[in-house]
């Protein structure tokens, strides 16, 4: 190896964790935790929104300090009093959110965090260059260095910040949810060059998509509540064996199991032209109809239509030509107040800043659409009791973990904030409900409590537009899958039909022959 | 390590941030060759002193009360109003106007409508500003920093042309001021021999006012939630639009409002400097108030202390008025930095692990964490 950067350390043949035990107010994060990694292979680390998965890598990557165990690299025990300790020991951490200065380019977001090229006033640019184009190369990871990381889709982005770590120097990499991002083709393909990369690292992969963690990992640690309850090889368990152990329960995803109840169309689009955020047409001639009391499932690779298609539907993006139909009344033009009043209900893919104001509480986001309704308020007066007994009242309906409905919503887990967007939209027994992407990186519990949540609006009589990627998904819920290819309905399929070759081919747009 | 650690962490954080405005204060004030001590003993016992003193830290609170709540409402609601200074200069050109061309009315009718003209004003001013932004997406605080200026020179014209007391005229002082106003729309004295006004109870009565609005209503929730994540509120079916024009045109009044209560409680005409920089102090007050009408209130009555004292320093330790700007700005510089000491969990968990790693020698045997 003549790359400087990794040279400067000594090669990790492995590394252990011992007593790992770290404590925030009120929740025991990690408890008494032993782990062990070594060069050459993957370990997945699985576990439930909140089992302690991010705090055991952060305190690996040096972001906290343990209150008490210890850390040994090949043997001899190491401190890390901040990340840039664990870096200089070979320990790399790309996190769920890219840490990427979007109008740079991605050498100059490598030479950023490379102290050595920094002189004086002068960055050696050019050597970044030569050390990401070595570092990429060795690793199989092509990438363009003079390309600005905006120009970049997620999937290469991510790309940039597998290299940026490997170029720090890093021989323990630890990727926390790497897939969450990706569309389903960057999600092979990365799980492909992540098998190739492990002959010369040790890796930690953190994920919720138990398929990946089997795809991937040589051995599976499982945390919950803090502590490891399982670690053994990922050949030996089964995808339902390490969800139950992950959950300490059986999980079984609900299926659609009732026929079509054939209802009345409730909500429809006809040759529905949206324009995307770039001026183009992304949603193109669409037409779609959902009906009462039936999950309608739309596959598709995500940008394809989809976003402009909710937003479109729901009212908060303009439609440049074709009209909706909502309960039988044109509302091609309507606001969206005047929709969420006639019962339209939309799940946003965008939870943190759509979903919900991360800075109000819970039981203020809870009732962030009826705060004006009689029942939340008299004469302009919000009626604050009100507001928090129906917080009480879906915090426990729908098992939302918080502190306190007074806590502000931002500061709840990924699944949660999911919980409180979906027990807000499904208290108000929405006529239609568009979902967009509702399980995307939630744990498998809240996976499974969600399904049951869509079936039973279903089971009442409403409609549920479910957009997915996940195939297994739409497959479960919905009565027919239509599939979106650029901005179009290719084919609507009855779920009987539907297959996992069939929609994988329909997405890429390949229709088949009948 | 759970709450007694974060209590003391503020404190000291707090202490810090005190002593280090205190100290840089100090060498700005040994540079212009004045005694830190004596300067900072007049400064803060100096207005105690008597009653005149108390009233005078009150009179100067009221203005800033009210520019701050204005401000509160517009930081809370997603836009950043600069441009108080100018609304105030509106509010009391339409005050002003409205007191002399209603001159005949009696008190209970001329006082209120004269105080609304001036709210009308600062409003009207600040809704360039809030259209602007909303229909043309122009960056307000640009908007609002130029409408300053449009503001200064219109109020400048008009009292040397058009509003000038016709007295100055016939006299040939020519002083720019306009003509007092009648009797009838003044505010009246609280206490009487100082300058103490009945625009006290008012900002007091508008800052609970401004409570219930922001935290009790509809209408405050729609506004925070525009203000706090606009993609969420246009979701939630909230206009944002609408919603930066309503706060930016009530964020004026308030300030239009502090300019008339200032023309009738104080000066009873226009006279040129009548804002003397409220229009900004106030911004200061209500970032130091938390952008909340329980700090704000507080926060204005300390900051009129510091400029009442400012002014006996002129007198009685010889330091030049400005210095206090010197030491506003310090105190400023000082809590921008312990507020981001005070919020940031990187620097608490530093701190945390400093702490344990100082009493573990003291203490034998190591100590479990978690809640105390």
């Amino acid at each position: 190896m003549h790359n400087d950067a990794a040279a400067a350390v000594e090669p990790i043949l492995e590394l252990r964790l011992a007593g790992i035990t770290k404590r925030f107010p009120g929740i025991l994060a990690c408890d008494d935790i032993a782990l062990d990694i070594r060069r050459g292979e993957v370990l997945a680390l699985v576990g439930e929104n909140g089992a302690g998965k991010s705090t055991l890598m952060n305190i690996l990557a040096g972001m906290y300090q343990p209150d008490a165990g210890t850390i040994t690299l090949n043997g001899r025990p190491v401190r890390f009093r901040d990340p840039s300790d664990a870096h200089a020991r070979g320990i790399g951490m790309v996190h769920q959110d890219f840490m990427l200065v979007p109008n740079m380019t991605v050498a100059e977001n490598v030479a950023l965090g490379l102290r050595r090229l920094h002189r004086c006033l002068r960055l050696d640019l050019a050597e970044a260059r030569r050390l990401l184009l070595e570092t990429a190369a060795r690793h199989e990871l092509p990438v363009h260095p003079d390309a600005y990381v905006w120009q970049l889709s997620v999937g290469e982005q991510q790309r940039v910040e597998l290299i940026k770590t490997l170029c720090f120097g890093a021989q323990v990499l630890i990727l926390d949810e790497p897939t969450s991002a990706l569309t389903p083709q960057e999600t092979d393909d990365l799980i492909d060059r992540l098998k190739r990369m492990s002959a010369q690292l040790a890796i930690v992969f953190i994920s919720h998509k138990l398929n990946e963690v089997k795809a991937l990992s040589d051995r599976v640690a499982i945390l919950r509540r803090g502590a490891v309850v399982f670690q053994g090889p990922t050949t030996e368990q089964s995808p339902a064996d390490l969800a139950a152990l992950m959950t300490g329960r059986e999980v079984v995803l609900p299926h659609n199991e009732g026929r079509a109840q054939g209802g009345a169309a409730i909500l429809e689009a006809r040759q529905l032209q949206v324009r995307g955020d770039r001026g183009h047409l992304a949603v193109d001639g669409l037409d779609l109809s959902l009906h009462a009391g039936e999950i309608l499932g739309l596959a598709g690779v995500s940008g394809n239509g989809q976003r402009e298609l909710a937003e479109a539907l729901t009212g908060l993006r303009p439609v440049a030509a074709g009209g909706i139909r909502f309960l039988g009344r044109d509302c091609t033009h309507t606001g969206v107040a005047a929709r969420i009043a006639a019962g339209l209900g939309y799940i946003p893919e965008d939870r943190h800043h759509e979903g919900i104001v991360p800075a109000f509480s819970v039981q203020e986001n809870l009732a962030l659409k009826d705060f004006a309704t009689r029942r939340f308020s008299v004469g302009g007066l919000l009626r604050l009791r009100a507001l928090a007994d129906h917080a009480a009242g879906l915090r426990r309906h729908f098992d939302i973990r918080c502190a306190s409905t007074a806590a502000a919503a931002g500061s709840l887990s990924g699944g949660n904030i999911q919980k409180v967007i979906l027990a807000r939209e499904l208290a108000r027994e929405p006529r239609a409900l568009v979902a967009v992407y509702p399980t995307r990186g939630v744990d498998l519990g809240a996976q499974e409590f969600i399904h049951a949540q869509l079936l039973a609006r279903r089971a009442a009589g409403g409609g549920v537009l479910l957009i997915s990627e996940e195939l297994e998904e739409l497959m479960n819920l919905s009565d027919r899958i239509a599939v979106i290819y650029k901005g179009r309905i290719l084919k609507v399929l009855p779920s009987a039909e539907a297959t996992r070759e069939r929609l994988g081919l329909l997405m890429a747009g390949v229709i088949d022959g009948e | 390590m759970g709450n007694s650690f974060r209590i003391g962490y503020g404190a000291a954080v707090v202490t810090a941030a005190t002593l280090a405005a205190a100290g840089a204060g100090a060498l700005a004030l040994l540079a212009v060759g004045a005694s830190p001590l004596a300067t900072y003993a007049t400064i803060f016992t100096g207005p105690f002193k008597d009653l005149f003193g108390v009233s005078e830290i009150l009179v100067r609170a009221v203005p800033l009360i009210l520019v701050a709540l204005g401000i509160a409402i517009s930081f809370r609601s997603g836009i950043i109003n600069i441009g108080a200074e100018g609304q105030m200069l509106m509010g009391i050109l339409a005050a002003t106007a409205t007191a002399l061309a209603l001159k005949g009315l009696p008190g209970w009718a001329l006082l209120p409508l004269t105080l609304l003209a001036g709210a009308a004003g600062g409003g009207l001013w600040a809704g360039i500003a809030g259209l602007l932004r909303a229909r043309l997406g122009v960056n307000e605080i640009l908007s609002t920093v130029m409408l300053n200026y449009i503001a200064a020179q219109l109020y400048t014209f008009l009292l040397r042309g058009p509003m000038i007391d016709p007295g100055e005229l016939e006299t040939g002082s020519g002083t720019p001021q306009s003509m007092r106003l009648p009797r009838a729309a003044w505010l009246s004295r609280l206490v009487p021999g100082t300058r103490l006004h009945t625009g006290l109870l008012l900002a007091l009565v508008l800052a609970v006012a401004v409570y219930v609005l922001l935290w009790h209503t509809t209408w405050g929730f729609r506004l925070r939630a525009a203000g706090a994540e606009a993609k969420a509120a246009r979701y939630a079916g909230i206009s944002v639009e609408r919603s930066l024009v309503t706060a930016m045109v009530l964020s004026g009044a308030f300030a239009g409002l502090a300019g008339a209560v200032e023309l009738t409680g104080v000066h009873h005409r226009a006279i040129e400097n009548i804002s003397s920089g409220y229009g900004f102090a106030g911004i200061v007050v209500a970032l130091f108030g938390a952008l909340h009408p329980a700090g704000i209130v507080p926060a204005a009555v300390f900051f009129g202390l510091l400029l009442v004292g400012a002014d006996m320093t002129q007198r009685t330790a010889g330091v030049p008025a400005n210095m206090i700007l010197v030491l506003q700005g310090v105190i400023i510089l000082a809590i921008v930095s312990a507020k981001m000491y005070l919020n940031n969990a990187y620097a608490q968990e530093r701190a945390r692990r400093m702490w344990a790693r100082l009493r573990r020698p003291s203490s034998a045997a190591p100590r479990p964490g978690g809640l105390s």
